[in-house]
């Protein structure tokens, strides 16, 4: 195997992504953990892009760090009590380990031709290829046209779309004093400042 | 460039490196050095806005002022606050500039004159637009102080929810011209989009200056609530960056408002002499840059509850609405994608103008409406209130 500009970037990538990973998981410092769980997702950003797919690399940087993230950071900073996490606070290690490894075996084994060498048939998804064609230079648009196109991914891409109508509808409901039945509506800015400046005027 | 490397005997790969390094080093130098010239305009002509002279004691109309308060800044003690968490709070100047600055990679500085023509350039203005949170919200946190929490906090609202109409907006353009790289937006521009879609280009305008932090949104630093907001812990240098990466990016939002709606580079004879097309754009952006500091020297700020609720009521309904209407028009238009000429664009360009004209009455009609409404109701608030006040 030879070493290539791209090998190189591969693996400098991988270490980010790799070590980004396993940073956020040792780190005691939840807000520590945020950043570093976003120095991985860039990673995978950068990974993106060494597989030409630079919508996917756009796309991950914008919801991963730009929206996700940021809203874990947003919730570790109202909370600055467990900023500190000094110990194990639950005992589910033991499931989550299991979990993990298994996925990892899964996931492994299905991508990777591991699978075949050791003799186990139609398993491997067969997502290596030896030798890949090239992309096609205008891999955007042909994705956008595949969208909409009735024989690729209509329904999927139009199911989706009504499943975060249905969030977005969700969240607007569920923080709208009136459906909360008890709930107070909370003071505005308008109420205080009325009551106070206009008795002096 | 790659061409002369290659002659003397580089191989391709390192000849295209070395071409790409120093291509970034001229861009990140040019738009540092900049800085320096541009903080020294902006201070000259708000002092222009305040009846003042602005800078005028160092050098010739005080042109070297900038300098001396960059020599003032690096000399200055560096101090990290106690109980700051050294490694977060020092990393987060560095990014302010760094998330700036990678915005110019895929800016068209003429023809052919670009970092690289990203095909998804659009995407990326947003994605990197999005590094420049995580220092606010970096250096708000690490500082260990209530005021820049508060600062971050406010930060961090406003710049999401500003994200918003902006991608609303900037989707406009790549619509309008069948491409998200800026270079074929610039193509794309045989009339300015300024022309067809002025509404977008205010709507772009607006949550930019929320999105850059300045007046009247600078809630994130607001001086009389916040200390300075974010920055409050920062000093010397490190301050420096902040400041540099601030104004970086309010010029870099001129710059980019010159990109997708005023042309670009273009203009007479700049697609032949590149360079043209460079003193083009600098001037367009000065011109939009001119809009930015007009409205940052005259508009008092706003408050947090009046920031929030004209993003969400107003400007985000507003711009969903813009798109729906300019892209159903664009559709309507027969032939739109084979403009190729000033006079393929005219009419297109003139039946965009005539809509956003309506959509311009029917938004300031709305806007009357409710501004009597609102009055109308203090009133009558007042009315009771001050009674008693009256026996």
């Amino acid at each position: 195997m030879d070493i290539t500009a791209e090998s190189i970037i591969f693996v400098i990538f991988s270490v980010i992504t790799l070590g980004g990973g396993l940073l956020m998981v040792t780190t005691r410092n939840l807000f520590h953990g945020a950043l570093y769980l976003m120095l991985s997702l860039f990673g995978v950003a950068g990974l993106f892009v060494l597989l030409t797919a630079p919508f996917l690399a756009g796309v991950q940087v914008i919801v991963y760090i730009g929206a996700i993230a940021i809203l874990i950071i947003f919730a570790i900073m109202l909370t600055p009590q467990v900023t500190q996490v000094v110990g194990m606070q639950n005992t589910q290690w033991v499931v989550a380990v299991i979990l993990a490894a298994i996925f990892f075996v899964t996931l492994v084994s299905v991508v990777s031709p591991i699978a075949d060498e050791i003799g186990v048939d139609n398993w491997n998804a067969d997502f290596t290829v030896d030798n890949p064609d090239d992309v096609p230079a205008d891999s955007i648009t042909d994705m956008g046209v595949k969208l909409v196109d009735q024989n690729h991914y209509l329904l999927p891409f139009e199911v989706a779309s009504v499943l975060l109508m249905a969030a977005l509808v969700g969240a607007v409901v569920m923080v709208n004093p009136t459906s909360l039945g008890k709930r107070t509506p909370p003071v505005t800015y308008d109420a205080r400042e009325e009551s106070a400046e206009d008795v002096s005027a | 460039m790659t061409d002369i490397l290659k002659d003397i005997g580089l191989s391709h790969d390192l000849a295209v490196f070395i071409a790409k390094l120093l291509g970034v080093v001229v861009v990140g130098t040019a738009g540092l050095l900049w800085t320096l010239f541009g903080i020294w305009l902006e201070r000259k002509v708000a002092g222009r806005f305040q009846d003042r002279l602005g800078p005028n004691r160092v050098g010739p109309y005080g042109l070297i002022q900038s300098i001396a308060d960059a020599i003032k800044i690096m000399l200055k003690e560096d101090i990290v606050p106690e109980g700051a968490d050294r490694w977060v709070f020092n990393l987060a100047p560095i990014l302010s500039v760094v998330a700036v600055l990678l915005i110019w990679a895929v800016i068209p500085f003429g023809a052919g004159w670009v970092g690289t023509d990203l095909s998804v350039g659009v995407l990326y203005l947003i994605a990197v637009g999005s590094l420049g949170i995580i220092s606010v919200l970096m250096a708000g946190w690490s500082s260990n102080n209530k005021y820049t929490l508060l600062g971050a906090f406010r930060g961090v609202a406003q710049l999401v929810s500003y994200e918003v109409p902006m991608v609303l907006a900037l989707i406009v353009p790549v619509i309008l011209s069948g491409s998200m790289s800026l270079q074929g937006i610039v193509e794309g521009q045989h009339i300015m989009y300024l022309f067809a879609i002025p509404l977008t280009a205010l709507i772009f305008l607006i949550s930019s200056m929320a999105e850059i932090g300045r007046a009247p949104f600078d809630l994130l630093e607001a001086e009389s609530e916040l200390v300075a907001g974010y920055m409050t812990e920062y000093s010397g240098m490190k301050f420096g960056m902040f400041y540099v990466g601030e104004f970086l990016h309010a010029f870099t939002v001129a710059l980019l408002t010159a990109v997708l709606f005023m042309g670009g580079w273009r203009g007479p004879g700049a697609e032949d002499f590149a360079p043209l097309g460079l003193v083009y754009l600098m001037i367009k952006s000065l011109i939009a840059y001119f809009v930015l500091m007009w409205v940052r020297m005259t508009v008092p700020r706003v408050r947090i509850d009046q920031m929030l609720n004209f993003n969400w009521k107003f400007l985000v309904p507003l711009s969903l609405a813009n798109l729906l209407i300019v892209a159903f028009v664009w559709k309507l238009i027969p032939n739109t994608n084979q403009i190729d000429s000033f006079g393929d664009a005219a009419i297109p360009t003139l039946a965009l103008l005539l809509v956003n004209l309506a959509m311009i009455a029917v938004v300031g009609i709305l806007l009357r409406e409710q501004g009597r409404r609102e009055r109308a109701r203090i009133e009558a608030k007042r009315a009771v209130v001050a009674q008693p006040v009256g026996d």
